[in-house]
C-alpha cells in the first residue's frame, strides 16, 4: 500500500499532505493528553504501536502471485481511536521510507491517508457498529481489523487513480479505468492478508484482556460486565 | 483457559500457508512486491511518459541488508508487544499470590483476637 517515492506528482503529494497534516497534529495533541493525564496508558500504547511495527514489516504471498503487507492499525483504532493511531502510522511510515526505501518522503502524505487515517477510521467505524451489534467482541475485532487493512489498499488505488487517470484527464471514466487496475494490483492480493491480520488482532486482543483489562474499560473500550463475560466463556 | 481463538488463528495461518505451498508449486508467480507493481501500470496508464519526481534518499544496498532491516523492524515490535504482556501477565499473577496470603494474615490475626 506504500506509494513508492516519487510516484506521485508535486501536485498530489501537497494535497494529501494537506490532508494528512491537521489530522496526525490533533493525533499529538490527543496522545500528548492521554499520556498527561494517564501514565498507565503509555505501556498499550507502545503495544499497539509495536504491533504495527510488526504487522507492516511482514510481507506475505498471497493468491495473486504476489506479496503484500497488513498494516496492523486496527488495534490502535479500536483502543485509542484514529487520530492517535494515525500518529502511531505516521511513525512506521516514516521509519521505512528512511531505512527500507519503501513508500517515501514526497508520498508520505498519501501514505498516513491510506494506512494512517481511513484504515483506522474504518475500523473504528465497524467496531463501533458491532458494539451496538452486540455481536461477539473477537468477531468485532477481526472485522474491524480486516476491512481497515481493505480500506487501506482501496484508498492506495484511489489515490493513484485520482493522480493517474486513463486518458490523462480527471473525468468519471478515466478515474474508474485507473481505479479498477490499480484495485486488481492491490486489493484481491490483499483479501487473503487482511483475513489473517483481522485473526491476528483478535488474538492480541484477547491477550490484553487477559492481562491488562482495567485499561480497556477506562478507555471505554469495553464495559466491566462485558469484560466479566469474554472472561466467562473464554475460561 | 479457553484455546478456541487460538485454535481458529492457527487453522486460518495453516489454510494460507496450505494455499501457498500449493500456488507455489503449480504455477510459475514471482512472489514479487505488490508496492512495486503500480510502477508498471503507471507506465501503462501514462505510456511512459510520467517520470518519478523523486529517488528514496537512501537506499538498502541489497536484499540482504533490507530483508535485515524488515527482520529489526518485526524483532522491535514483537520485543515490546512480548515485554508488556509479559510483565501484566507476572504482575498479576504475583498480585493475586500476595493478595491470598494478605486474606490469610487477616484471618490469623482475627483468629487471635478473637
Amino acid at each position: 500500500m506504500h506509494i513508492m517515492e516519487g510516484f506521485l506528482p508535486a501536485f498530489w503529494c501537497i494535497v494529501w499532505f494537506a490532508v494528512s497534516i491537521p489530522v496526525v497534529a490533533y493525533g499529538v495533541y490527543k496522545m500528548n493528553k492521554l499520556v498527561n493525564k494517564k501514565r498507565e496508558m503509555l505501556p498499550i500504547l507502545a503495544v499497539a504501536g509495536a504491533f504495527i511495527f510488526v504487522l507492516s514489516s511482514l510481507k506475505m504471498p498471497s493468491v495473486t502471485g504476489s506479496c503484500s503487507h497488513p498494516t496492523g492499525t486496527g488495534v490502535g483504532a479500536i483502543i485509542f481511536g484514529p487520530a492517535i493511531t494515525a500518529v502511531l502510522g505516521t511513525i512506521v511510515l516514516i521509519f521505512q521510507a528512511l531505512f527500507l526505501a519503501h513508500g517515501g518522503l514526497t508520498t508520505l502524505g498519501a501514505n498516513v491517508f491510506s494506512m494512517g487515517i481511513v484504515g483506522p477510521v474504518v475500523s473504528y467505524l465497524i467496531y463501533k457498529a458491532g458494539m451496538k451489534a452486540k455481536i461477539n467482541f473477537y468477531f468485532i475485532v477481526f472485522l474491524a481489523a480486516a476491512f481497515g487493512d481493505w480500506a487501506t489498499y482501496i484508498t492506495t488505488s484511489t489515490e493513484l487513480a485520482l493522480a493517474f487517470p486513463a486518458g490523462g484527464i480527471l473525468n468519471y471514466v478515466g478515474f474508474f479505468s485507473s481505479f479498477s487496475k490499480f484495485l486488481e494490483v492491490f486489493a484481491i492480493t490483499q483479501i487473503p492478508l487482511a483475513i489473517i491480520e483481522g485473526a491476528v488482532s483478535a488474538l492480541l486482543f484477547k491477550y490484553v484482556i487477559e492481562v491488562k483489562s482495567d485499561i480497556l474499560v477506562e478507555m471505554n473500550v469495553l464495559t466491566e460486565s462485558l469484560v466479566r463475560k469474554i472472561r466467562g466463556l473464554a475460561a | 483457559m479457553s484455546r478456541k481463538l487460538e485454535f481458529i488463528v492457527i487453522a486460518i495461518i495453516l489454510i494460507f500457508a496450505a494455499q501457498f505451498f500449493y500456488m507455489s508449486s503449480t504455477t510459475h508467480a514471482e512472489y514479487g512486491g505488490a508496492d512495486d507493481k503500480p510502477e508498471g501500470v503507471i507506465d501503462q496508464i501514462t505510456d511512459g511518459a510520467y517520470k518519478p519526481i523523486a529517488k528514496p534518499i537512501w537506499k538498502p544496498p541489497s536484499d540482504e541488508i533490507e530483508s535485515l532491516l524488515f527482520g529489526l523492524q518485526a524483532a522491535t515490535g514483537a520485543i515490546i508487544i512480548g515485554y508488556f504482556l509479559g510483565y501484566y501477565r507476572a504482575k498479576n499473577s504475583f498480585e493475586s499470590d500476595l493478595g491470598i496470603q494478605k486474606d490469610k494474615k487477616l484471618q490469623r490475626d482475627e483468629k487471635i483476637q478473637t
